[in-house]
């Protein structure tokens, strides 16, 4: 006998209550803190924050606790949390020429002024398990630098001044906001690059990796990669000046591309940029591959490839829409699947109409004479093989 | 840290105004897609969010919510959504189609008609009927400033060529006010004439597509066809096996694993309301009459 399923509230609290016993794991070991998180997995905290637009290491690492590990997940916590929030203003541009960096390094010049500063890189590490790990460690304490590092100008600057690099232009007007009004297209670089900043790391990589592979090549430099802390300031207009707020970890990257130059203008490079929060270089340049792409119909280059074409990144850059859409799949689709089984049963028993009525056309048709039915089957084949 | 307070039904007032600034300009140009700056929602993008913020920001104190999935309040998102209102508007809610003040849906609208004073918001996962026909919105923008709709019946002109009729058997495309063509989001043709002139406010909200449109009442929605090929809904050969109801939308049951089925009404206030006032279909459980219809726990 059938009884139409009920329950659906209890079943929805006994599953989220199995949840919390799966995420706590094995109480005999000791239950991990949001600060080791945010002082250990210091990464995925970063990513956590740069996709869940929201500077906060500390909200990052309890949602990170709090899905398991799952970044995706985490960054919708953050995002969902963070739409909650009041909106005061704009911060004043930071300024990451003035970036105090922990890590600066440009592939285009062998030495430059600020130097090259490797910092705290798995660049050059050998991928070994570090066994070692698998205990409690006391790493040695850092190398320290005699003197404070000189500052450093960014390579765009220096080619700038050379106008070897387009310019990048004054923008004097507040940037767009997609978190608060609904992208248009053609989308602008501004709300571009905000999308591309909040975008999934993953599918950036993916979109950058193709251009490299020639699907809309842009002949990329990394002119610049520096990862440091700047000041975030806000004008305040009771005082007449900016004020510091605080101070923010980012990583910049700055590509210089492919020429562009006409009969008028002298060729110069082009620039693909690339900011995001934290210490996340893969994103940072593979935001600027994928800026320097989407420039492509800007700068009245061919386009036709996926990383060119505003629509289709801007689209499906958000690993949060992407991933609600994707697995709202799990939910029930009874009702759409019926209306499909009756039509698929419909055109069975149509076709399964058809099928009789042409046997027995054939039968009808069929010769007496069994040399001619061996020539007709002969012939069958052949008309079958064709 | 402790929880922050929300404000009632979640989202903030100025996000509510904005959201009722879209769905004003949708009732004013019925079927048409307007854009709106969707928030990010508690839970995942394509699980309601769209008709989510809808309601949230038309909800009074003295609203009466019904959601329903798949026509059914019991279906776990349907529970989701209304224990989120709950929770945050703490609004009286309901499964009883005629109490409701308003009603959230996602692929289904009720069987008992709607009447004035009711609003019917429903999820949509895909706004833009032309979207499989074209991929980019700037072109079907176009198409819809231009009223140029000859790819959809084009699409369904193969059907009939390829299948011998329509092959769309939910998300079937309508004309809105014989102006604007509009996807009434995946709910199943049979529902299509539901639409039609309906007394009650029709809005649809698309959260992950940024977009709001709306059917005011006693507004002409037409379903597309052809004079040959007129538009037909989906029909069922048996009554409901619980409460009898013929001319409903049913659900197919599989009850073993030798072929056995049964179709039940997939609108399970209108079968329990007949159950309870003594239809029986021929599988229905023998509850004495009185005791009513209701589902144990």
């Amino acid at each position: 006998m059938y009884v139409a399923v009920k329950g659906g509230e209890r079943a929805i609290d006994n599953a989220h209550r199995l949840l919390a016993h799966e995420r706590r794991g094995d109480p005999a070991i000791a239950e991990i803190a949001p600060e080791q998180i945010a002082g250990q997995l210091t990464l995925a905290v970063d990513r956590v924050m740069a996709e869940g637009s929201l500077y906060d290491p500390e909200i990052a690492a309890i949602a990170i606790k709090q899905a398991r590990g799952d970044l995706i997940e985490a960054i919708f916590l953050v995002r969902a949390y963070r739409t909650t929030l009041p909106r005061f203003g704009c911060s004043q541009p930071v300024d990451t020429g003035a970036m105090q960096v922990v890590r600066r390094v440009s592939a285009t010049y062998k030495d430059l002024p600020g130097g090259q500063v490797l910092g705290p890189t798995f660049d050059y590490t050998h991928r070994l398990i570090d066994f070692d790990l698998a205990g409690t460690t006391t790493p040695a304490a850092p190398a320290e630098a005699a003197a404070p590092l000189d500052p450093a100008p960014h390579v765009t600057a220096l080619l700038d001044g050379e106008g070897l690099i387009e310019s990048n232009p004054d923008r004097a007007a507040e940037p767009g906001d997609l978190t608060r009004e609904p992208l248009a297209f053609p989308a602008g670089r501004d709300l571009r690059l905000q999308a591309l900043a909040r975008g999934d790391e993953g599918f950036l990589l993916a979109l950058g990796y193709s251009t490299q592979r020639g699907y809309g090549r842009t002949h990329a430099f990394a002119g610049e990669i520096r990862i440091g802390d700047v000041e975030v300031e806000v004008f305040a207009e009771e005082l007449g000046f900016a004020v510091p707020l605080g101070r923010l970890r980012v990583t910049e990257c700055e590509m210089v591309n492919q020429f562009k130059g006409s009969a008028t203008v002298p060729p110069q490079f082009t620039r693909g940029y690339g900011l995001t929060f934290g210490q996340l270089e893969r994103k940072a340049m593979s935001m600027a591959l994928v800026d320097r792409a989407l420039r492509a119909e800007d700068l009245g280059e061919e386009t036709g490839s996926p990383a060119q074409d505003q629509e289709f990144v801007l689209s499906h850059v958000d690993n949060v829409q992407a991933t609600g859409f994707v697995e709202h799949l799990k939910l029930p689709h009874y009702v759409d699947f019926q209306a499909e089984l009756g039509l698929v049963r419909q055109m069975r028993r149509e076709q399964a109409a058809a099928q009789t009525e042409a046997d027995g056309r054939a039968e009808a048709d069929k010769p007496a004479e069994a040399d001619d039915l061996a020539a007709t089957a002969a012939t069958l084949d052949r008309e079958a093989a064709e | 840290m402790t929880a922050a307070a929300y404000n009632f039904a979640y989202l903030d007032e100025q996000t509510k105004r904005m959201i009722r600034r879209a769905i004003l300009k949708a009732i004013a140009i019925p079927g048409y897609q307007v854009p709106f700056a969707s928030r990010e929602m508690p839970m995942p993008y394509g699980w309601g969010t769209g008709g989510v913020q809808v309601t949230a920001s038309i909800l009074g104190r003295d609203d009466v919510l019904k959601v329903i999935d798949q026509g059914s309040d019991d279906t776990t998102n349907a529970v989701s959504i209304r224990k989120f209102f709950q929770k945050t508007a703490g609004v009286a809610t309901t499964t009883a189609t005629a109490e409701a003040t308003v009603i959230q849906t996602r692929h289904r609208i009720p069987e008992t008609p709607l009447q004035a004073g009711q609003v019917l918001v429903y999820q949509v996962p895909i706004p833009e009927p032309l979207r499989f026909l074209e991929p980019r919105e700037t072109e079907t923008r176009k198409m819809h400033a231009l009223a140029e709709y000859g790819l959809m019946h084009v699409k369904l002109y193969e059907d009939i060529a390829r299948h011998g009729h329509i092959a769309t058997t939910y998300a079937y495309p309508v004309m809105v006010a014989g102006r604007y063509l509009m996807d009434p989001s995946p709910t199943p043709k049979f529902d299509n004439p539901k639409m039609h002139r309906s007394a009650a406010l029709q809005l649809f909200g698309a959260g992950r597509e940024k977009r709001i449109y709306a059917v005011p009442p006693h507004t002409e929605v037409v379903s597309l066809d052809f004079e040959d090929h007129p538009f037909e809904v989906n029909r069922f050969e048996q009554p409901c096996a619980l409460c009898g109801a013929e001319g409903v939308y049913l659900d197919e049951v599989v009850l073993d694993d030798r072929g056995g089925r049964m179709f039940v009404c997939s609108d399970t206030d209108h079968c329990e309301t007949r159950q309870a006032a003594g239809h029986r279909g021929t599988m229905a459980s023998p509850i004495a009459a009185g005791e009513g219809g209701r589902r144990a726990d």
